[in-house]
């Protein structure tokens, strides 16, 4: 039980501390505007397909992922508030919680994302929004468990920025691509049996990426 | 009085290929009191973190024990109380903030509930508590390091540089905290300073390693 409590515990001090500094979601929510923005311009003369709004939407959340997700470790590491939490948490407990509120974040950014879809592209009507909100959430997910492992391993490296793309990359490709051709059968209004095998491959790769973490976590937290 | 334990068994550690220390090996018990000491670059930081169990030593091993029985090391940090300039607090939370979350973290709210006003007090953050650390002194910053350190009573407290930017009333608060600490449990302090080092009853003189 106190295990949970301590893993509530780091994500709600996240969220406090995001709240006040806003590290985080002013830059993100930024970017998702200024990149829905740049789609919006570059299609207003066709009439947009499933697949290419499908597209388009996991890019947006893809580079969403490969922009935010890494500060969760980063910016402890540069407040110098790591060794901090060390002294406080077991690394499982500090694994759990930083997953946690990346999960949350990019379940945020992902809502945002969708409604602003659904705002600017006349085209992109949801006909079958289970399969959709399960598509979005398995993927986000998804992101989320691999972003949060290598961000964990780049926090302590000096070139962050390149390393967390050149790993994080090939790590969400599979995510990329079943989401995507999920969400373009929740557009296309397929029923919950025709995306299952998708869905099982999204449930299945979140299931490794998180049990590898956590077992990875314990070597790369303390040097 | 309770039989708490350090010990330390040939202890080494090796940052890429260059040799730290080497072979160390310790151990202290309830009213001991150990200085590290060398030269800058010997490896007091390095040695104190891995004694904290927030650094794992390339051979050797750190061990707790209490009345005897070996304490798991996801229990260590319970047991540990560490100041250190490598050490920061979280700069836009209050002084109180900070040591309710951080309590809150290590699952023990009732320590703050029970602490956290008579440390910041001792400490003499009083009133400043509600302020947000970031905008501190680096004076009143490692004042509330102590307040962090102490929060839930460790039975080992590690000092690494205890008294850097403090002042006198600071250095007169350091020494108070040292006089209970070797009274109640087992205080370690790595400095250069020589003073500070006699507030300890047993040393160890880091050399710097060549290789």
């Amino acid at each position: 039980m106190s295990a949970f409590g301590s893993t509530y515990a780091v994500v709600a001090k996240d969220i406090r501390s995001e709240w006040r500094t806003r590290y985080a979601v002013n830059s993100l929510l930024m970017f998702v505007v200024t990149a829905v923005s740049i789609i919006l311009f570059a299609l207003r003369s066709v009439d947009p397909n499933p697949e290419l709004l499908s597209g388009m939407l996991w890019v947006v959340i893809f580079f969403t992922a490969m922009s935010g997700m890494s500060r969760v470790f980063v910016s402890e590491e540069e407040r110098g508030t790591t060794l901090t939490l060390q002294l406080v948490a077991t690394p499982t407990v500090i694994y759990f919680g930083k997953l946690l509120f990346n999960s949350v974040l990019i379940l945020f950014l992902s809502f945002i994302i969708t409604a602003m879809y659904m705002i600017f592209f006349s085209g992109f009507t949801i006909q079958s929004p289970g399969v959709y909100v399960i598509s979005v959430v398995l993927g986000s997910l998804g992101f989320a468990s691999a972003s949060t492992i290598i961000a964990a391993i780049i926090a302590k490296t000096r070139s962050r920025g390149t390393l967390y793309a050149v790993l994080l990359f090939p790590l969400l490709i599979i995510p990329l691509m079943v989401g995507m051709s999920s969400t373009i059968k929740a557009l296309e209004g397929s029923t919950l049996s025709e995306a299952l095998s998708d869905f099982q491959v999204l449930a299945s790769y979140l299931m490794v990426m998180v049990a590898g973490s956590y077992l990875l976590f314990d070597y790369v937290w303390k040097e | 009085m309770n039989s708490f334990k350090l010990v330390v068994r040939d202890l080494t550690k090796d940052f890429n290929r260059r040799s730290i220390f080497r072979q160390l090996a310790f151990s202290l018990t309830v009213g001991d009191s150990l200085a590290i000491t060398g030269k800058n670059g010997s490896g007091k930081s390095t040695l104190s973190k891995i004694l904290a169990g927030v650094l794992s030593p390339s051979q050797g091993t750190v061990e707790y024990f209490l009345d005897g029985v070996r304490i798991q090391e996801e229990q260590m940090k319970d047991t540990v109380g560490f100041v250190s300039p490598y050490l920061n607090l979280y700069e836009e939370f209050s002084a109180v903030e900070n040591l309710k979350i951080l309590s809150q973290i290590r699952s023990n709210k009732k320590r703050f509930e029970e602490r956290a006003d008579e440390l910041i007090r001792m400490v003499g953050l009083w009133p400043r508590r509600d302020d947000p650390v970031g905008i501190y002194s680096s004076g009143m910053k490692q004042r509330l390091k102590y307040a962090f350190a102490l929060l839930h009573e460790p039975q080992i407290l590690i000092l690494d540089e205890p008294t850097s930017n403090l002042d006198e009333e600071g250095m007169e608060l350091v020494k108070e905290v040292v006089r209970r600490q070797k009274k109640n449990g087992i205080l370690i302090v790595a400095t250069n300073d020589s003073l500070e080092a006699k507030w300890c009853k047993k040393k160890i003189v880091l050399k710097v390693s060549s290789t």
